[in-house]
């Protein structure tokens, strides 16, 4: 994904990623942070790049991945502001986003995606290829390099800021 | 007195931990169907759209449903007249879900110590409620629980002037607090009375009860019937992303309390309210 194409992209757009991107969740985000701190290399480059939250279930025989969907991108909070200043342009979750975050994607003109929450074994079909590339200890939790063919996500915050999580509520609320 | 030898609660907990990763109950494929049809964003109907193929592809590839395959939940109802043998039951029922989680290609999400955090592998140990029951017979229901929901789930220690008021709000609060967090659309678990611990147990266990039940207590079915509406109002609907369904169901069960309190949890869970049954 290019800035170009992350600023572009708008709250409430339905997309279909292809190509490659990285997943890390809470301890792989905790080592990353350590990693920085003192001045280490990351497992993989930001720049540029998506991180999908997602931590998969074992891959069967013969297939790439086992149920692979989105997991609480709240959990990753602390962490991201600094990775977005990194020049991170892109993350699959699903929930709601702190402020600090939002903020730091409107600053670095990043995108925050949401896949459908609980369909996993839909969404490991859009996967095609898995590799561990790091903190392979973590078991779930290691950061792989997935390939990905028409990986389907929602466009929940834009690089203006605009809250799909909160708009379209208010669409449909009839309190 | 029965004899049940322990062995056959590791075999059918271990049948049991997979299955209920790969294949919703009825109950909750039903709701589903419903909610896909009935709901009115645009958006929303996609999402259920895609939830109800989700089901399909994972029990005919044998992938479960969801990545978080839980932490598994086990309720285990003993009749008073059985005695086990052949070993210590809880092991029994442990051995159960390591050989489930492990041969049954699911997700060790289970840390040995919740400070220290390191993963046990297996995703042993299990949480069990033990209950006694009349007859000689064994009810085991197996409910993998998902955290992305669970983190989301709430116990309030209401006084009695707060009534039932009250109850609905502390229900409301927590549901929209949990939002799309949570993965709507939900079943809202609520236990009401009490203490503090038994109002949780009975808020988890009412996440057992298929989808279409009511209470069989007329105002409790009343307040479940008004509150699944009202919740259907807040907007949040499919995924978060808006619409008018945001719970399939909302099961409540009470319990008589202490004349100063009136506990309230809600614990909520996901569309993929994981529940398998057997009768041993
Ligand atoms: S909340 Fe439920 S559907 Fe969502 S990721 Fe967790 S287990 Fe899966």
């Amino acid at each position: 994904m290019s800035g170009e194409t992350a600023k572009e992209l708008r709250a409430g757009d339905y997309v279909y990623i292809t190509g490659t991107i990285y997943t890390a969740r809470d301890a792989a985000h905790k080592r990353m942070q350590e990693a920085l701190e003192q001045g280490g290399p990351l497992p993989f480059p930001v720049q540029g790049n998506i991180i999908y939250y997602m931590g998969p279930s074992p891959a069967r025989e013969g297939r790439p991945i086992g149920s692979a969907g989105p997991t609480t991108a709240s959990r990753m909070d602390k962490y991201t502001p600094a990775l977005l200043d990194m020049g991170l342009l892109g993350m699959i979750g699903k929930g709601r986003r702190a402020e600090a975050v939002k903020e730091a994607i409107v600053r670095n003109g990043a995108v925050y995606f949401a896949a459908v929450g609980g369909a996993g074994a839909l969404l490991s079909r859009s996967v095609t290829d898995a590799e561990v590339i790091a903190y392979d200890d973590l078991g779930t939790e290691a950061v792989r390099r997935l390939e990905v063919k028409d990986f389907p996500v929602i466009v929940v915050i834009d690089s203006e800021g605009n809250d799909l999580y909160e708009t379209a509520i208010e669409e449909y609320r009839s309190e | 007195m029965r004899t049940i030898d322990v062995a056959d609660v590791t075999r059918n907990i271990r049948e049991m931990c997979i299955e209920a990763n790969h294949f919703l109950a009825q109950d909750m494929e039903e709701a589903l169907r419903d909610a896909a049809q009935t709901e009115a964003a645009p958006l929303g109907k996609q999402i259920l759209c895609q939830l109800r193929d989700n089901l399909k592809i994972a029990g005919e590839d044998m992938i479960p449903i969801c990545q978080d395959t839980g932490m598994a939940v086990i309720f285990m109802e003993i009749g008073q007249d059985v005695h086990f043998a052949g070993g210590f039951l809880e092991t029994a029922v442990n051995e159960g879900v390591r050989q489930g989680y492990t041969e049954g290609y699911l997700r060790k999400s289970v840390v040995g110590d919740p400070l220290l955090r390191e993963n046990t592998k297996d995703n042993t140990p299990a949480v069990i409620h033990y209950e006694m029951t009349e007859g000689d017979r064994v009810r085991i229901t197996v409910a993998p629980k998902g955290f992305g929901s669970e983190n989301m789930s709430r116990v309030f220690m209401l006084k009695p002037a707060d009534g039932m008021e009250g109850v609905k709000n502390a229900i409301l609060t927590a549901v929209k607090d949990a939002g799309p967090n949570a993965c709507p659309p939900m079943v809202v678990g609520v236990g009401i009375g009490g203490t503090f611990e038994k109002c949780a147990l009975l808020a988890k266990k009412a996440l057992t009860r298929p989808a279409g039940e009511r209470s069989s207590i007329p105002h409790v079915r009343k307040l479940e019937e008004e509150m699944l509406e009202r919740i259907n109002r807040t907007g949040i609907g499919p995924g978060g992303l808006g619409g008018t369904t945001t719970a399939l169901a909302v099961n409540i069960n009470t319990y008589p309390t202490h004349i100063a309190g009136l506990p309230v949890a809600v614990n909520i869970c996901c569309h993929v309210n994981r529940h398998a049954v057997r009768i041993l």
